[in-house]
């Protein structure tokens, strides 16, 4: 105990007298706290929509004023030639063309039905589907609007029709940046905690300290010890100063649930990803392995986290490495805690199996790490 | 007769195909200086680390303190200092808190630490840069430093690797001066180097070529044996033969 | 000349003997291409729902058996209590509850109107809303259906046409993206660190010393790297037409030749980095954060450009990669030719003189 009291007190003076690594390690988390959720947002708006009326008839008109009125779409340019509205989507200018044939009010009203034509710029299909989604919509309703002119209350009446409403629970707003906000934390003590311990301890390998603690009677697990509690202190305050001096009163995010809940899981998911640092170290030799080491694997495990991309459209094989990915977890917790409020009868699982992943990367660490001293 | 500290038998290292040890045997005195010569590559530094417990033996006996090297490597690293060829203090750490740090890792206790750190700077004349940041002192300063933290918790033996490499020569006199104080304190003392001005400087050497041990004696001893004048002319006839080197 | 090809491969072997980076070198875009073409995309499909059924009738069960049938919602179980809708939410798992309200079938009948409600988890809002409308959708085709006998009068039908890419494929989008990224990571990180580490080292000096054009020296740091990303460039451009049939519609001699304007311009930057830098991790530093990240935010495959404040909509335009990911996406994907990108180009261009003038300029100074 007294060994780890003088381990810890030599980590500590050597991180704080670095002072421009100790700024980085807490401003450029923080920084990119501030600016990664504004410009991580998908949210789809902003469509920009071509129109080429060649009808020009009242109905038509009303039709693009309906469009505008939307609020979803800008439209960017409206006339009459096909041509040069594709020339905007072949620009990147615009994302849909709609296109309102010759006639069209005609032969509504006498043949009792219209044809519409649409082309999406598909190059991102997520914007292209929820696009092509709105823009059906609004035909649909605007379409309502008009049987109902044209026929009058009589025939529809005899119709039978269901109404939908729909209401958005824990982010009543669509706020995308609440949704964000909580999973770039994540990623950032993620960083923040492999990078430094794998770092830290590739440094003391590259300038031979580490063979000079390997001939005095410290004990592994004191040593590992003295490494790993600087930077759970560090991880634990990066998060809250991340949680509660950038996310709450820049983006509003309230934590709903139990802050006890989320700080036990916080502390056992630093242990784990701690442990990865550690492990990344026992199979580096110097700084830029280390390094290269850890990007590859934090890029996979931040892609098949669910951070960015919705876990429900992976295929299976890919849902099964999400289960093995403990960023994973902690962005779940993170999300159901934070805007759900759910307690910690709900995340049971994800305690138990974030143990096991401290308990998994830290003991292959030290197993590696006697093997190569 | 002074009892023996270190013993070895037939120690040997492999490393895949290669043997960079090969079956040497020897005994080390307390309180001797015992030298560890060879060419680069001849084997020196890999028997070292096999007594200090950072390399486990591949065949042969040996011990250190009275500890097996096999089976007590825990053991010996508390009864030795080690000092090793790539400079090994933390150079954002200050003068003090190295010698602190050390001393606390090897269980020293706080009072003894503080009363025996104050004496130690006194000693090396360090008592203007005791609060400086050990990267801004000139490299010999560094190495006498690194040795006192060696032996700071008095060790029974401690292992020097190549410790004067790249240091000039007056430094390199100062830095043996510290060695004979050790030493007359009873502390063993294992050094390898290059250096045959040094060699002549120890009680004993061993001459080491290809991984085996050539000749063990006083340095007097070694010149009368090979008919040399100078222990660079017993390095020369001895090494010229070696297959390994640079 | 002779000396330069002594130089190269020196430095071919420097980076071919860490087999550890080139395992990441090669593996990185090969992993990149794999997830995001077969496992990252931004379709829902199995999203769980449940199911709040208050009038246990013959519509809501048919309406049940039309979602259970969809491809995009699994039913998970079902509740008969409004006030245990937030308790289903809270796992997680929960995505949509649909609320059926009693009597339904008897009001859709007799009142001619009846009434669903959805709830959705609106934790993360598109998922939200594209399910809501998927919801919607199904619920509409039940009562489709139920008029099946009548037309419906007045009715605007819609043909739609998705150019460049029919089957709404995510790949369309990532690939150019991925190429700029690699391209990028491989240059600018690499050749920087590679050339830091021989001033660290203090090999550089000799290197300066030798009877060599220092020029050259530096330009024998770069070549292993251009070669490294033609190769990665290949691989790429093979996986994403083998594996994730996505052909290459423009000309292939175009997209080559760009390709290689952006390694220049890469590695300009990374020899601009090397220059102004002393140690290791801080080149890391400068090139992560100064392009790795600007890469990921601002080429507009990861995230939208046209969604951020417009402060960060400018600072997109000096990132190289930006430029670069609407070439390639031009040449690749909409088959165009060079006078559709030859603006594009020309800023590619201006900036990698720039940054070679720079770096060039920094490197005589500090030789004098």
């Amino acid at each position: 105990m007294r060994t780890l009291r003088f381990l810890l007190k030599k980590e500590f003076l050597q991180i704080f007298r670095n002072k421009t690594v100790l700024k980085l390690i807490i401003a450029l988390p923080l920084m990119q706290l501030l600016i990664l959720p504004l410009a991580a947002d998908f949210e789809i708006k902003n469509i920009n929509i071509a129109i080429v009326d060649n009808d020009l008839s009242p109905m038509s008109q009303q039709l693009t004023s309906t469009i505008a009125a939307s609020g979803y779409f800008k439209i960017i340019d409206s006339g009459n030639s096909y041509k040069i509205a594709f020339q905007q989507i072949e620009n990147d200018k615009a994302d849909l063309i709609l296109q309102i044939p010759q006639n069209f009010e005609r032969e509504m009203v006498r043949e009792q039905s219209g044809n519409l034509f649409i082309a999406v710029n598909a190059i991102n299909g997520a914007k292209a589907n929820v696009g092509s989604v709105y823009l059906n919509r609004i035909i649909m309703e605007f379409n309502a609007n008009i049987r109902t002119k044209l026929v009058g209350n009589t025939q529809n009446a005899t119709l039978q029709s269901m109404e939908i409403t729909s209401q958005f629970r824990f982010n009543k707003y669509l706020n995308y940046r609440l949704f964000m906000v909580p999973g770039i934390l994540v990623m950032l003590v993620t960083l923040v905690g492999t990078y430094m311990c794998a770092l830290n301890l590739v440094r003391e390998k590259e300038i031979g300290t580490i063979e000079q603690i390997n001939v005095t009677p410290i004990r592994k697990h004191h040593f590992i010890l003295g490494k790993l509690i600087p930077f759970w202190i560090i991880g634990v305050f990066v998060f809250s100063v991340g949680l509660f001096i950038v996310a709450y009163p820049v983006y509003g995010v309230i934590v709903r649930g139990s802050i006890a809940v989320l700080y036990s899981y916080l502390s056992i998911y630093l242990v784990a990803v701690l442990g990865i640092g550690l492990l990344i170290s026992t199979y580096s030799t110097n700084q830029q392995q280390a390094m290269s080491l850890a990007f590859f694997f934090l890029m996979i495990f931040f892609l098949m986290s669910g951070l960015f991309t919705p876990i429900d459209g992976m295929p299976d094989w890919a849902k099964w490495i999400t289960r093995f990915n403990p960023v994973t977890y902690f962005i779940d917790v993170m999300r159901m805690v934070v805007m759900k409020g759910s307690g910690f009868v709900d995340l049971k699982v994800h305690f138990l199996v974030t143990i096991g992943f401290a308990l998994f990367f830290n003991t292959w660490a030290i197993w590696n790490y006697r093997k190569t001293s | 007769m002074q009892p023996i500290v270190i013993s070895t038998e037939k120690l040997t290292k492999q490393f895949g195909d290669f043997t960079a040890v090969s079956q040497i045997t020897f005994d080390v005195q307390a309180g001797e200086i015992f030298g560890f010569l060879g060419a680069n590559g001849a084997g020196k530094t890999t028997a070292m680390k096999m007594l200090c417990g950072l390399l486990i033996p591949t065949s042969g006996k040996a011990t250190v303190a009275g500890f097996n090297v096999f089976t007590q490597t825990e053991q010996i690293k508390r009864n030795i200092g080690y000092m090793s060829q790539k400079f090994s203090l933390y150079e954002d750490l200050t003068v003090l808190e190295n010698i602190r740090f050390y001393g606390g890792i090897y269980g020293m206790r706080t009072r003894d630490i503080n009363s025996k750190s104050l004496d130690l700077i006194k000693r090396l004349n360090m008592h203007e840069v005791k609060d400086k940041l050990v990267e801004s002192l000139p490299l010999g300063w560094k190495q006498k430093l690194a040795f006192s933290v060696a032996v700071f918790h008095e060790p029974k033996i401690v292992f020097l690797d190549e410790p004067t490499g790249g240091v000039d020569p007056v430094t390199r006199r100062q830095f043996w001066d510290l060695i004979y104080e050790a030493a007359n304190r009873g502390i063993t003392i294992f050094v390898t180097t290059h250096y045959m001005d040094e060699a002549e400087y120890c009680n004993r050497i061993s001459m080491m070529v290809d991984g085996e041990i050539m000749a063990l004696d006083s340095p007097s001893n070694l010149k009368k044996q090979f008919n040399s004048k100078t222990m660079d002319d017993v390095f020369y006839k001895l090494a010229r033969n070696a297959k390994r080197g640079d | 000349m002779r000396q330069l090809i002594i130089f190269v491969k020196k430095e071919f072997l420097h980076v071919f003997r860490d087999w550890k980076a080139m395992l990441l070198l090669i593996g990185m875009p090969v992993a990149q291409i794999l997830l995001f073409g077969f496992a990252l995309t931004n379709e829902i499909s199995n999203a769980e729902i449940v199911i709040c059924d208050l009038s246990k009738d013959e519509a809501t069960q048919r309406i049940i058996e039309k979602f259970d049938a969809s491809k995009t919602f699994i039913v998970r179980n079902s509740i008969t209590n409004i006030n245990q809708v937030d308790e289903a939410f809270k796992d997680g798992k929960t995505k949509l509850v649909i609320v059926f309200p009693p009597n339904f079938n008897y009001d859709l009948q007799h009142q001619k109107r009846a009434q669903i409600q959805i709830v959705a988890d609106a934790s993360d809002p598109n998922t939200a809303t594209t399910l809501t409308n998927f919801a919607s959708q199904i619920i509409m085709s039940y009562q489709k259906e139920l008029l099946n006998n009548q037309s419906i009068p007045f009715e605007i039908t819609t043909d739609m046409q998705m150019v460049y890419n029919p089957d709404l494929k995510g790949s369309t989008n990532f690939v150019p993206g991925v190429m700029a990224l690699v391209l990028l990571l491989v240059c600018v990180l690499m050749t920087s660190v590679s050339i830091v580490k021989e001033k660290e080292l203090g090999t550089m000096e000799i290197l300066l010393v030798s009877p060599m054009n220092p020029l050259l020296v530096i330009l024998s740091k770069a070549i292993p790297y251009l070669v490294l990303s033609i190769v990665n460039l290949i691989i790429i451009l093979l996986l994403s037409v083998f594996m994730l049939d996505l052909p290459i519609k423009g000309s292939l001699i175009l997209l080559f030749a760009e390709s290689i304007l952006l390694i220049i311009t890469a590695l300009s930057i990374g020899l601009m980095i090397s220059n102004i830098t002393a140690s290791q991790q801080t080149a890391m530093l400068i090139a992560l954060a100064g392009m790795m990240l600007p890469t990921l935010l601002f080429s507009g495959f990861m995230f939208p450009i046209e969604n951020m404040p417009v402060a960060l909509q400018v600072i997109s335009n000096i990132v190289p990669s930006k430029w670069y990911y609407i070439i390639v996406k031009n040449i690749m994907i909409k088959g165009l030719g060079f006078t559709a990108i030859w603006k594009e180009t020309l800023i590619l261009l201006g900036m990698t003189l720039f940054f070679l003038t720079v770096s060039l300029k920094k490197f005589k100074t500090r030789l004098s």
